[in-house]
């Protein structure tokens, strides 16, 4: 469960996220869409844990990311934007790192390894070096670093961005699995990826939520049918500033 | 406690499968011993102690190359994105500056440590005091966690791993060169007698000579715990200040 209150944050003078509040229950997945700069990779990150909000909270599994940062990290999986990983690492190290600094230990840590390693297909790459990985398995590896622990709450930052269409089917059929049982929030500018993998969606432009509903109520919304057209008629174009 | 071991353990296997480690300590001991045979004369003196041969220049050595150690500490996780891993984790961000902090303390460990053949010859060769030659070697390896607390702090600051290396190696030269007696003599006749006192207070040489001499003096040891304990704490308000 997340609940997001009230959540802002101001970079100087720009307000990047602006009071947003909203909901994600266990066995939803939430499609967090919108254009560049609309704040959805701030938001998460606020939600995570990784900045502070200026004003607001979230909850996650009911604890305060503000007031009890420690315990709410506990409960969430991550995958940042840019898939960030330490180059002169093999999988298996990264992913074993990962899992130590999760608490795991002895069997608890080598069947987590083992797990998050089957669920991303990285089984062929598993003792390579980091730095010799394709963007695809980049991916994924950062990915599994979100399973490890096997969180109630997966939060992922545009987790198909750059990879070829059948890793994007994968990780589409991966989102949509965990989603049964966990609490999921993924944000995309990719709009069938909202019909493929969300139960359901909200749109932000500018910091604030312009629509939410599951994807056939957004398609009403749309008036044409097509979501394309709905998020050209609700998000501002940074040709229109 | 268990955070701050697996950092550690990341970041010095990290040093090892890098050439870093090995490029440094093999340079390392190349120069100290350069030094110790020519500025210090060692064979020349015919003294069977290291105080004036070997720990009086190291650091002259250790001033540039402990920054390079150090520099990669956070600016690599800035520039690769992991300090967003790291800050999403369930750790604290002080028990990840520890981590790293040891880590890089830990090579220097070893790299006075290899230095062990000057301290055989010695001992070979003569009748030294091995508890004044402990007392360099611990006076050595603080100037070492000096100048990597130093570099720790700087690295917070820049994404750029040549920013941090030139900066933290101005500010270890400042603290080495402003009271290495040369310069000193220099600048004496030129400023009040109490801001000369002042100068060498602060300066390195004072506090590390003391300890090559084999004397425990609270006021050295002060000395390096404060510097260490302030850029540390300053590493962990710098990044904190950087995230919001």
């Amino acid at each position: 469960m997340i609940e997001v209150e009230n959540l802002t944050k101001q970079f100087g003078t720009k307000t990047a996220v602006d009071n947003l509040s909203f909901k994600v229950s266990p066995g939803e997945v939430l499609g967090f869409l919108g254009p560049n700069g609309a704040g959805k990779s701030t938001t998460m990150r606020m939600v995570t844990g990784f900045i502070p909000p200026t004003s607001g909270d979230a909850r996650l599994c009911g604890i305060s990311i503000v007031d009890n940062p420690t315990e709410a990290k506990k409960k969430v999986g991550y995958l940042p934007e840019s898939a960030p990983l330490y180059n002169d690492m093999t999988v298996v190290g990264f992913l074993r790192f990962c899992a130590d600094i999760r608490g795991l230990s002895g069997t608890a840590k080598k069947d987590a390894v083992d797990r998050a390693i089957d669920t991303c297909f990285l089984g062929s790459v598993a003792t390579q070096a980091i730095d010799t990985l394709s963007k695809g398995y980049r991916h994924r590896t950062c990915l599994a670093q979100s399973l490890l622990h096997d969180p109630e709450i997966l939060i992922l930052d545009e987790p198909t961005d750059g990879l070829d269409p059948n890793q994007k089917y994968e990780i589409r059929q991966l989102i949509k699995r965990l989603g049964q049982t966990k609490t999921v929030l993924f944000s995309t500018h990719i709009l069938e990826e909202v019909e493929a993998a969300c139960s359901r969606a909200v749109i932000v432009d500018r910091g604030v939520i312009v629509a939410d509903g599951t994807p056939s109520q957004l398609l009403a919304q749309s008036g044409t049918g097509s979501l394309y057209d709905l998020f050209r008629k609700l998000t501002t174009r940074d040709t229109a500033a | 406690m268990k955070s701050i071991w697996t950092i550690f353990k990341r970041e010095f296997v990290s040093y090892f499968t890098h050439p870093i480690a090995y490029a440094v300590i093999v340079v390392f001991l190349f120069l100290s011993l350069i030094l110790t045979f020519t500025l210090g004369s060692f064979l020349e003196a015919r003294d069977a102690s290291l105080t004036y041969s070997f720990f009086l220049y190291l650091p002259l050595v250790l001033m540039v190359l402990v920054p390079a150690v150090g520099m990669k500490l956070w600016t690599d996780e800035q520039r690769n994105g992991t300090i967003e891993l790291l800050g999403t984790f369930p750790i604290s961000t002080r028990s990840v500056i520890f981590g790293k902090f040891f880590a890089a303390a830990a090579v220097w460990l070893i790299a006075l440590a290899l230095t062990f053949p000057i301290w055989i010859t010695v001992n070979w060769l003569g009748d030294p005091d091995n508890l004044t030659i402990l007392s360099g070697y611990i006076g050595a390896f603080l100037v070492s966690c000096t100048f990597l607390a130093i570099t720790l702090l700087v690295s917070a600051f820049t994404r750029d791993q040549v920013i941090c290396l030139v900066i933290s190696a101005a500010l270890c030269i400042v603290l080495v060169l402003g009271t290495f007696e040369p310069f000193v003599q220099s600048y004496s006749k030129a400023l009040w007698d109490w801001l000369v006192a002042a100068i060498t207070a602060i300066g390195v040489w004072d506090h590390y000579l003391s300890l090559a001499r084999g004397l425990f003096r609270l006021q050295d040891f002060v000395w390096f715990g404060t510097i260490i304990v302030a850029c540390l704490f300053g590493t962990s308000a710098v990044l904190s200040a950087k995230r919001s």
